[in-house]
């Protein structure tokens, strides 16, 4: 059963992305660790960390993709999940530290010590073990979202309302994490991380490792979101997201069917954060800034809304130009951000794969309307 | 040894006399003899003296205190009258300190000066400040009556009984009684006056009450207990003066919440369009009045005091522009398609912020405040600052014209009629693309003006308006959208919630609180506080 449900969910498109995404995880740590530092071949360290990053955020995306794409959920708070999943990775790593830390106390991190606490509060309990922290990566984020979306969707807030309430809990969050009584490192958050599952993670091997990780991560998901889209209950989310009324109407429970998708994205933003933290070393409350969750729902716009491919490619192309900008002309870059919002709302609905959806069908004119007037029509 | 029981006498007199005339003039003679009295014995006598010419209640007295205490008053040896003494070369210039008249130049020989101690000058400061109760002017007597207050000086009883028989004007005499109650505390009166006196500063009710008598609170005995029981009371008076200044700030946050909202109560109730830029419109006002100040600073520094009154009009004309622009190039196009609006104005919030960033750099820019918006006034024991009271009138004007002008104008009406329902209204007439264009003008516009208002109590920065957008949400949802009044009692509500979490929780705590309250109360009433009824809910 599951496996027909996966393999129905394996497509064309699915094959692709997952093969580059397989390939890149191969070939990527190969480049960084084979070949010798001057030669063309080899991929530094830092292009190695940064990629790895790009390919958590196309997580977040994915993650964001899901729910807004598919079921019509835009949610300003995915950063949320993504950065509870990040701060259950940094307690792990924080955990790891041990004697190594500045205070060299060996089970306190550095910033309780500073804060004069005696004990390990309880909530810090366990996460000096890789298994439960993954655990709560997966769980915590999924707890938050399914009480939220628990009560949120049987009281059927929906549309900009939800938009707005999932802006207060980021926001929320982010007021709590600021807090030095949280035990969450504060304004500071957690850093200073020494290694991961017992290796350093510094070393390129580790960093090699990560990229692998999130490559790996990213396609399973893929394939996942994929699969789902594809079933019957991805047709049903899709009737959700475009006649909710009409949907329950015929009799199906579609709070129960938004929970289901809203939960699941939300683990998928948590285990994306969990990859990030340990590649960008360090997580702290700006992570819950409603900023950042806005900035992930425009990945997902500028690849294409609804598509699952676009968020992947939406994540990449915004973080590349992020990068180039701050690099190049930081002045520029909140310009280009903002035109970028208004842009794809105007003139790319459908965002890149739609434009080349567009391109595409003016080179085969006689086959093609038909399709892409299907193809807009579900996705806008 | 008679000269003392004499001028003892001749005090009690006084004690008695004095109430009932209620004058302060004496006749020269009387005087007199009670000045001579300051140079007829010991440092002891000299005290007592001081007292008689205080209690005599004389306009002159004071001054003659004030050079006795600077050491210019001398006696001569030959009849022990005391003159004021002026030196001139080797001799003494002599005056009458009676009555100023000149008492002929005389060899240094045959005077002496009167010498003054520290415990005399305790004495004759204590006397300045009763004499002064029985002043003409009855500020000065209320003045005088709260210094004795303060000092607690037991002293002063007996002048202050003069004067309490003697007062005529309530809130000095009120003000003399508790003085009376707090010197009585500090003597060594018997317990039951003490007791008594712990009643009258209970009726008081302040902070300084409850510190006068806190010395008192061990004693055993009828003090002991009237303290506690007056603790009690007066506790219970300044917890009700606490959250009367509770709702004094929240009410001052309400009404800074309800400037930043209430435009976006136009724009998001009224025409339904999510504006994520609302903040940066406010921010736009504050800059514009900076502007305002900048060029009256540069050009005409005494039009200073007008410089917000001026900046009214420029931010509302700048913000409701941009706001107009914007409708114009972006938002019409999305209408209908709430989620793609958010998105579009959540860019152009950026780019403005980044616009202003570059233009007037990224840090913090200098506001002032107009002489009638700074200092501060008290009413009882709460602190009221001139900035709060103005931003509080300011809110409720805004507030009332635009209900003025949604409910009495012609646009007001045409506003309405298009938000009930478009096609009708376009197919009566009304032009409704321009009456969108001029209605999230005029939310953008009246955002402009709560900038005026901000600059007053907010760092002016590129940032002003991230801090207020997700609370102007709130507010907005909290009271229901499509309903001004809905705003006023969210921001209200919000505002004074907040500040009666903070002492309890801690600021931020207490503002999480809020926002998982609002989070939980939209699940339970989807549309707000007050929600709108009929068929426009359904679009």
């Amino acid at each position: 059963m599951l496996t027909y449900w996966l393999t129905n969910g394996f497509d064309r498109k699915a094959q692709i992305v997952t093969a580059v995404l397989v390939a890149l995880a191969i070939v990527v740590p190969l480049g960084s660790l084979l070949p010798p530092d001057d030669s063309v071949l080899h991929i530094s360290t830092y292009q190695v960390t940064l990629f790895g990053k790009y390919l958590t955020y196309a997580l977040l995306a994915l993650a964001v993709d899901l729910v807004w794409g598919y079921c019509g959920i835009l949610s300003l708070g995915h950063g949320a999940f993504f950065a509870l999943g990040g701060y259950a990775c940094g307690m792990y790593l924080m955990r790891q530290i041990g004697t190594r830390g500045v205070y060299a106390d060996p089970v306190l991190p550095d910033f309780m010590v500073f804060l004069n606490w005696k004990d390990l509060p309880w909530f810090w309990y366990g996460f000096d073990m890789a298994w439960f922290a993954f655990l709560m990566v997966i769980l915590v984020p999924g707890l938050l979202a399914f009480v939220f979306g628990w009560f949120a969707f049987r009281s059927r807030v929906t549309g900009v309302y939800l938009s707005i309430i999932t802006q207060a809990m980021t926001y929320a969050l982010l007021l709590a994490f600021f807090r030095n009584d949280m035990g969450f490192g504060g304004n500071n958050g957690l850093t200073d991380f020494k290694d991961i599952l017992g290796y350093s993670i510094q070393s390129p091997g580790t960093r090699a490792g990560l990229f692998a990780a999130s490559a790996l991560f990213l396609a399973f998901f893929f394939v996942v979101a994929s699969a789902l889209t594809r079933s019957k209950l991805g047709k049903v989310l899709v009737a959700v997201r475009d006649a909710e009324s009409r949907t329950r109407f015929i009799g199906y429970r579609v709070e129960h069917y938004k929970l289901f998708v809203w939960t699941l994205s939300a683990v998928m933003a948590g285990v994306a954060g969990a990859l990030y933290v340990p590649q960008v070393g360090i997580i702290n409350p700006s992570e819950f800034d409603p900023a950042a969750s806005i900035e992930a729902v425009i990945w997902v716009a500028v690849g294409g809304r609804g598509t699952l491919v676009g968020a992947l490619i939406g994540a990449v192309v915004v973080n590349f130009g992020k990068t180039w900008f701050t690099g190049m002309l930081p002045e520029l870059w909140l310009f280009a951000l903002g035109g970028l919002f208004v842009i794809v709302t105007l003139f790319l609905p459908t965002g890149i794969v739609g434009l080349f959806a567009r391109l595409k069908s003016l080179r085969k004119p006689p086959v093609a309307p038909v399709a892409v007037a299907n193809q807009s029509g579900g996705a806008s | 040894m008679r000269m003392l029981r004499c001028l003892a006498t001749l005090f009690l007199l006084m004690m008695t006399v004095l109430p009932l005339k209620a004058a302060t003039a004496i006749a020269d003679a009387d005087l007199t003899a009670l000045v001579n009295a300051l140079g007829a014995g010991d440092f002891d006598a000299t005290e007592q003296a001081i007292a008689a010419l205080a209690a005599s209640g004389d306009d002159r007295v004071a001054g003659i205190l004030d050079k006795l205490g600077n050491g210019e008053l001398v006696t001569r040896k030959a009849d022990k009258a005391v003159f004021i003494g002026e030196k001139a070369d080797k001799d003494f210039k002599l005056t009458d300190p009676v009555t100023g008249a000149d008492a002929g130049i005389v060899p240094k020989a045959t005077v002496d000066k009167l010498k003054v101690n520290n415990k005399l000058r305790r004495a004759i400061a204590t006397a300045v400040g009763t004499l002064t109760l029985r002043n003409a002017d009855p500020k000065v007597r209320l003045a005088a009556a709260e210094a004795v207050m303060k000092s607690q000086d037991a002293a002063a009883i007996p002048a202050l009984d003069a004067a309490i028989g003697a007062e005529t004007d309530a809130a000095v005499k009120t003000a003399m009684i508790s003085a009376r109650a707090a010197a009585v505390l500090a003597s060594d009166l018997p317990d039951s006056e003490k007791a008594k006196a712990v009643d009258t500063i209970a009726d008081l009710g302040t902070r300084d009450a409850l510190g006068m008598i806190a010395p008192y609170a061990g004693q055993a005995g009828p003090i002991g207990d009237a303290v506690k029981a007056a603790t009690t009371a007066i506790n219970a008076k300044l917890a009700l003066w606490d959250a009367g200044q509770n709702i004094w700030y929240g009410l001052s946050l309400g009404s800074v919440l309800l400037l930043a909202a209430i435009g976006l109560a136009i724009t998001f109730g009224v025409m339904g369009i999510i504006n994520m830029a609302h903040g940066e419109m406010v921010m736009l006002g504050a800059y514009a009045t900076f502007g305002v100040q900048e060029l009256i600073r540069n050009n005409a520094p005494e039009l200073f005091d007008y410089s917000l009154l001026i900046a009214l009009p420029v931010a509302f004309v700048t913000a409701g522009g941009v706001g107009i622009l914007i409708e114009r190039s972006i938002i019409r196009w999305l209408y209908g398609r709430p989620l793609e609006t958010l998105l579009a104005t959540w860019g152009v919030s950026l780019i403005l912020q980044q616009a202003v960033r570059t233009i007037f750099g990224a840090n913090n820019r200098e506001v002032g405040n107009p002489s009638w918006m700074s200092g501060a006034f008290t009413i009882g024991e709460m602190q009221v600052t001139w900035s709060r009271l103005w931003i509080i009138a300011f809110a409720a004007v805004v507030f009332l014209s635009l209900i003025g002008v949604l409910k009495k104008t012609a646009l007001g009406l045409q506003m309405r009629a298009v938000t009930a329902n478009r096609p009708m209204a376009s197919a009566m007439g009304i032009r409704t693309p321009f009456i969108d264009a001029l209605t999230f003008g005029l939310g953008s516009g009246i955002a402009g003006l709560a900038g005026v208002a901000l600059s007053q109590i907010d760092n002016v920065s590129p940032n002003l308006g991230r801090g207020y957008i997700i609370d102007s949400f709130m507010v907005v949802v909290f009271g229901g959208v499509g309903n001004l009044w809905g705003t006023l009692v969210g921001a209200m509500t919000l505002g004074v919630a907040n500040k009666f979490l903070e002492p309890y929780a801690g600021a931020v705590l207490g503002k999480i609180l809020l926002l998982v309250f609002i989070i939980l109360f939209i699940q339970k009433r989807p549309r707000g506080l007050f929600a709108l009824k009929g068929r426009a809910v359904e679009a």
